[in-house]
């Protein structure tokens, strides 16, 4: 038991980082805040994707830049089966789990020959296939997406049409997909595709044929990212292709990096620092315009100013937010 | 045990590994020495299947393993060490010989125990560390290690694999003379048991721990033999004891 409880700085804040999700709906139901069970369900929606995309490149190395293909069809999973009025969610999410397993499991496949910027060339390249696929269906939307009118329905002991059981059943999934990345990783097959990241040549001459590997943890990572997906799809109500659009899959990208990569905590903590900057920033300069100190920030400056602290972390904070966390302190 | 057949190589214009024929014997260590750049991590790279054969063949228990991959080959039983030190850097030093205990231990596609604490790898890389004398340094990351360190690491996880084969790319290099004599010791405890075959510059080492040698030049082995025949061997005085 002893194992579980921390141990370390960033132990103790990555328990309070928990703590807090647990009691936000708390505090939105003291505060009347409840745009914040929102921000916050979107950001362990985000933070699940994210650790499954840690899983790839924080652990496996595999830069991929197609990410938001998973997420997408994941809500897709939902979003088409709703829309022919098939509203159980246990089929959802086994289409979720199927379906994006059959997509990794094919793309991995192919992008997994390649190295590097080849790599991330061809997630990109599939991902965008995905997208356009989706845009060209007219059926389902095509480019204005589709409303999800009534969410997954799991039985009567668990109504996702509550937010708030909605939020702790994201809570949850959370908490499971924490739990079951830690054993991965740990577990002998999480040391060769952790040794694969670190010198591969030397992982085949040592007998793992990496590729099955990598590909084995390619499949699980978009299976997760799926499973995230039908709850993006159940939570915004709204799904369209611009879900998975490239610039999502960076989004992703930036929340692993910011987090601190192959450090199971940092997607949550990177996903939560991004999207509460991008709810806070606009709202900063508008406070500041009302100033009326003379000058009128624009607006869209927020983006800016994002780009900018990105940018410096991945410059100085070397390891992410978690780097920043559990570096030693110099004389 | 292993049987090399007018094995080639060329890089470019130059043939790296020229009509290569050679074989080595169960429980005997085979050493080749050479001049720099004779081509003899070639050959182990292409005994290993880094390099593929241009031409001729490797034949490994009198099984052509010509065109098997590198991870196909270590699970024969054939393992190599390194010249220049190749392991997991940010890893520990008892997380990099664990690695390679798990490849014996079956396929690694188990997902839910934790192999940090499991006592199946743990005692056997124990134990292969114990044994090049770095034991008591088991949880140092290894880029935090000295280069001696490293050349120990390098050893201990060829050995953590239990090859039935094998092949050391110059073992001792970059050692102080203290872990030189060391390994030395440790091969030379093994002798008789273990087949190995063994790229050494270190000709005390070599004529110490061999049963036969090869003497590779620009390519081509120009002689084989015990030991006494090597150094009786005009044309190897020539061409390579000699110089030296
Ligand atoms: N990947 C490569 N591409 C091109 N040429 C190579 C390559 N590897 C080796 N060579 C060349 O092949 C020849 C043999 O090199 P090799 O490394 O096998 O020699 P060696 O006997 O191991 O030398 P040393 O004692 O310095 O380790 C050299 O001329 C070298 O320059
Ligand atoms: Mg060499």
């Amino acid at each position: 038991m002893k194992n579980y409880l921390p141990r370390s700085t960033s132990g103790i804040f990555y328990t309070g980082v928990v703590l807090v999700f647990a009691l936000i709906p708390v505090f939105v139901s003291l505060s009347g805040q409840i745009f914040y069970l929102d921000i916050f369900s979107r950001i362990m929606v985000l933070g699940i994707a994210a650790m499954s995309l840690n899983l790839l490149i924080g652990y496996g190395g595999m830069i991929s830049l197609g990410h938001a293909a998973f997420l997408g069809i994941g809500a897709y999973c939902v979003g088409i089966p709703v829309y022919y009025e098939i509203y159980n969610g246990w089929v959802h999410l086994v289409l979720a789990i199927v379906v994006c397993g059959i997509f990794a499991l094919v793309t991995g496949a192919i992008s997994l020959r390649t190295k590097g910027v080849y790599f991330i060339m061809i997630t990109l390249a599939f991902a965008q296939m995905v997208y356009f696929t989706f845009v060209s269906l007219e059926e389902y939307g095509g480019d204005d997406g589709l409303v999800i009118e009534l969410r997954s329905e799991f039985g009567t002991w668990l109504d996702l049409e509550d937010n708030m059981v909605l939020y702790y059943t994201i809570f949850g999934v959370l908490l499971v997909s924490l739990f079951v990345v830690n054993r991965l990783v740990q577990a002998r097959f999480g040391r060769v595709i952790l040794g694969s990241k670190y010198n591969e040549r030397r992982m085949q001459s040592l007998g793992f044929d990496t590729y099955r590997y990598r590909l084995v943890c390619y499949v699980i990572s978009g299976i997760l990212c799926g499973i995230a997906g039908l709850f993006l799809g159940n939570f915004t109500s709204f799904i369209s292709p611009e879900m998975m659009d490239w610039t999502r899959s960076g989004e992703l990208i930036f929340m692993v990096i910011l987090g601190g990569t192959g450090v199971l905590f940092g997607p949550i903590i990177g996903a939560g620092v991004f999207i509460l900057l991008e709810v806070w920033l606009p709202q900063i300069i508008t406070f500041i315009n009302k100033l009326e100190l003379g000058v009128e920030l624009p607006h869209e400056l927020w983006h800016l100013i994002l780009g900018a602290i990105l940018i410096a972390v991945v410059l100085f904070g070397r390891g992410g937010i978690h780097g920043l966390l559990t570096r030693r302190k110099r004389g | 045990m292993l049987e090399i057949v007018n094995l080639e190589k060329w890089f470019g214009g130059i043939k790296a590994v020229d009509n290569v024929n050679l074989r080595v014997n169960e429980n005997e260590i085979h050493a080749i020495i050479g001049p720099n750049g004779a081509g003899k991590t070639t050959l182990i790279s292409q005994v290993a299947g880094e390099l593929k054969a241009d031409s001729g063949q490797i034949r490994f228990r009198n099984e052509d393993i010509t065109s098997l991959r590198p991870a196909q080959r270590a699970r024969k039983g054939l393992a190599r060490s390194f010249q220049i030190t190749s392991v997991m850097l940010p890893m520990t030093l008892l997380e990099n010989v664990s690695i390679a205990v798990q490849n014996r231990k079956g396929h690694s596609f188990r997902f839910w125990k934790s192999a940090l604490d499991d006592n199946e790898l743990i005692d056997e890389a124990i134990q292969a560390l114990r044994m090049v004398g770095l034991d008591d340094r088991a949880h140092r990351i290894a880029n935090e290690v000295s280069h001696g360190e490293h050349r120990q690491l390098e050893i201990a996880m060829a050995i953590a694999m239990e090859p039935e084969l094998l092949l050391l790319d110059e073992p001792t290099a970059g050692m102080g003379p203290e872990e030189s004599t060391d390994l030395i010791k440790i091969l030379q405890r093994v002798k008789g048991q273990k087949t190995i075959l063994l790229i050494e510059h270190d000709m005390d080492a070599v004529f110490s721990l061999a049963d036969q040698i090869s003497v590779l030049v620009y390519g081509r082995i120009i002689a084989t033999g015990t030991k006494e025949e090597i150094r009786a061997n005009p044309e190897v005085q020539q061409a390579y004891l000699g110089e030296g």
